[in-house]
């Protein structure tokens, strides 16, 4: 009876966040909530005619476009974008910068259930999904896919390690959280590492692709490409969350600890600039190295120059002024501009640029877009749902300060 | 194998022959406008005859005939891509594909420079489906269906390095009558399916953009760095980490008071 009846406390506290069973039902109906469950409804059936059916019965994919929009956003425009978890990681556990500690577990967990919708959606894109470990069996190591497969899976781990504090102070389990928060050096670091090498992987997946891919986006540097531009778009990513999660949530931030999310903001939109600086500067020499000056002339070329211009280097002087002027609003606008470009860059790379010449060029069906939108919302509902539970942006009571 | 289109009457006895060892099923096809039937490979074809109206070296117009297929690449793009070993080299020379390691990423796909492999869109339980090369026959000592089929010898089957001397006996032998090269001798470091031709490559279709180094080559680079990341990250970030402490330590006391460390992150 008493264990009962404590186990119901427990439930209602953590679970229902201190509500009875009907009356947390009741909250739960928003028009947000609404939307998104119709939204997620049809993406699941969707999914029952992908499973039923094959991937042809849902997606335009053929023989000569084996990979489309879950590809190129769900996994490229993902893993980029889920870039601020290292990035932010490493500041405040590797080079100790203490003022960013408060923006470190709403970026981790972004980074972490952005890895993790990546393997949903890798779930619909594999042609079997339920294989999905084969690849810790039949080891082909000279696969760049090989590689990307290792790391995503080991990087949600750690990634899980890193965020794990949270979900320990939530759950009270005190020797779990202190183990956790000890080993927060060593897995930032073998986190750094895997993001290293995978967010470099997805470019280097492309370099068998040379007659594929437009000249203007091919190039041997892309996996440097895409690892640099990671460390935009998770900086972009980090400043573009932490407005909206603070405007959204600033109920949990009401007599907590305040902290100066301007000042933060100016800091991170200034390592913004210099890596934009340096990633536009290495798109450039790709152009050198290829000598590919008179495809800037052609509709490619003038496309190209859209995401180089628009989403590069105008982001990045965007920073740089909002950084001298003082200006949070600017740092944001620019943010949600470099965002922008890196879904343009990924969607190119496995999409637009991508088979650019063949006639009858793949665009996503509907469906396609409907799975990728159903996928993000239940990235967004799981988000809310944690940091409505877990100390991600307030500090749990027992640990002021603490992470 | 070697292909000597000039040869070749366009009877399709190897698309038959190629259905029939390897139980493909028959489907329902069309004419192509230039007569091929099927016009393309597909998930039941592993293998079709393509026609061709083109012009020889001579001026001459004529109807080409050309036999499409995987080409088994010597260093073959598709297996390098592969991260179950689903698809790969055998020492005899065929590429051969293991559906029972195959979890459709399609990688391989995106990587095959001939665009060769086909995917079973339709199924929910999809497989890649390509030329096996006959492995199957070649491991009991037989030459693959379509050459053991073939009535005018157009399709030959060898060692790779004797049809090659074939092939540069026949092209480099009769200057006028075939074009001054061999397809797969370079293409793509070299492949084990050959072609020669009185009409130029490109008008065959055969893909003439392929590059002449092997593909596995484009991310051998990048794959070597790997171990160097590996090793070198944890020195540099560790080193940096242990810097950035020892630099509080001294400010600290330099402010004489004491450090906040240990309240969370690091120890």
């Amino acid at each position: 009876m008493t264990v009962l009846s404590q186990r119901r406390s427990w439930f209602s506290d953590k679970i229902l966040m201190g509500q009875t069973l009907p009356r947390y039902l009741r909250s739960l109906l928003t028009p947000f909530n609404v939307i998104a469950a119709l939204i997620v409804g049809v993406g699941l059936w969707l999914s029952v005619l992908r499973y039923w059916h094959g991937l042809g019965a849902v997606t335009n994919l053929t023989d000569s476009t084996p990979w489309g929009l879950w590809i190129g956003f769900d996994v490229l425009v993902g893993v980029s974008l889920a870039g601020g978890g290292y990035m932010l990681a490493s500041a405040v556990y590797i080079f100790r910068l203490e003022q960013y500690r408060p923006v470190v577990r709403p970026a981790v967990l972004t980074g972490f259930l952005g890895y993790f919708f990546v393997a949903v959606a890798i779930l619909f894109d594999l042609g079997r999904p339920w294989r999905l470990p084969y690849p810790f069996f039949y080891m082909g190591v000279m696969s760049v896919m090989f590689l990307i497969a290792w790391h995503v899976f080991l990087y949600l781990t750690c990634q899980f390690v890193e965020f794990s504090p949270a979900v320990f102070e939530w759950l009270g389990w005190k020797k779990l959280r202190k183990w956790a928060v000890s080993v927060a050096l060593p897995f930032t670091i073998f986190g750094v590492m895997l993001s290293t090498l995978h967010q470099s992987a997805l470019g280097a997946l492309f370099l068998l692709a040379p007659e594929r891919l437009h000249p203007l986006w091919y190039s041997p540097l892309i996996p440097l490409y895409f690892f640099v531009s990671s460390m935009g778009a998770g900086l972009a990513m980090v400043i573009f969350e932490s407005t909206l999660s603070h405007r959204i949530f600033s109920s949990q931030l009401a007599g907590g600890r305040h902290h100066d999310i301007g000042g933060l903001t100016l800091g991170m939109g200034k390592a913004a600039a210099a890596v934009l600086f340096l990633y536009f500067w290495l798109k450039v020499l790709g152009i050198m190295h290829g000598n590919h000056w008179d495809l800037l002339g052609t509709a490619m070329g003038g496309w190209f120059l859209l995401e180089m211009l628009g989403g590069i280097l105008l982001p990045c002087i965007l920073f740089l002024w909002a950084v001298q002027t003082h200006n949070v609003r600017l740092v944001r606008f620019a943010s949600v501009l470099t965002v922008a470009g890196i879904v343009l860059n990924r969607l190119n790379v496995a999409v637009i640029a991508f088979n650019w010449n063949l006639p009858g060029h793949y665009y996503p069906r509907w469906s396609e877009v409907v799975i990728t939108i159903s996928l993000f919302t239940l990235l967004v509902v799981a988000f809310r749902w944690i940091v409505n539970r877990m100390p991600v942006l307030r500090d749990h009571p027992d640990y002021p300060g603490g992470h | 194998m070697l292909v000597d289109t000039t040869r070749c009457t366009g009877c399709r006895g190897c698309q038959v022959a190629c259905k029939q060892w390897n139980e493909k099923p028959g489907e329902s096809t069309t004419y192509s406008p230039t007569g091929s039937n099927p016009p393309r490979l597909g998930v039941k074809t592993w293998t079709y005859v393509d026609f061709r109206p083109a012009e020889r070296t001579n001026g001459q117009l004529t109807w080409s005939f050309v036999k499409r297929q995987c080409m088994h690449c010597l260093d073959p793009a598709c297996a390098s891509a592969c991260p179950v070993q689903a698809l790969t080299k055998t020492k005899e020379g065929p590429v051969i594909y293991r559906v029972e390691r195959c979890f459709g990423c399609r990688y391989c796909m995106v990587a095959c420079p001939f665009d060769v492999l086909r995917f079973e869109w339709d199924s929910a339980n999809p497989a890649i489906q390509k030329c096996q090369f006959c492995f199957d026959r070649i491991e009991d000592g037989k030459e693959p269906a379509c050459a053991k089929t073939c009535p005018t010898d157009a399709i030959v089957f060898g060692e790779r390095e004797a049809l090659l001397e074939e092939a540069k006996t026949r092209v480099y032998g009769q200057p006028a009558k075939y074009v001054q090269r061999i397809y797969g001798e370079k293409e793509a470091g070299g492949t084990s399916w050959l072609y020669v031709s009185d009409v130029p490559f490109e008008d065959l279709g055969l893909p003439t953009n392929v590059k002449e180094r092997a593909y596995p080559e484009l991310t051998k680079g990048f794959l070597v760095g790997v171990p160097l990341v590996l090793l070198a990250w944890p020195v540099a970030l560790a080193g940096v980490n242990a810097l950035v402490k020892l630099r509080e330590r001294g400010l600290n006391k330099g402010n004489g008071h004491d450090g906040e460390d240990g309240q969370g992150g690091s120890q």
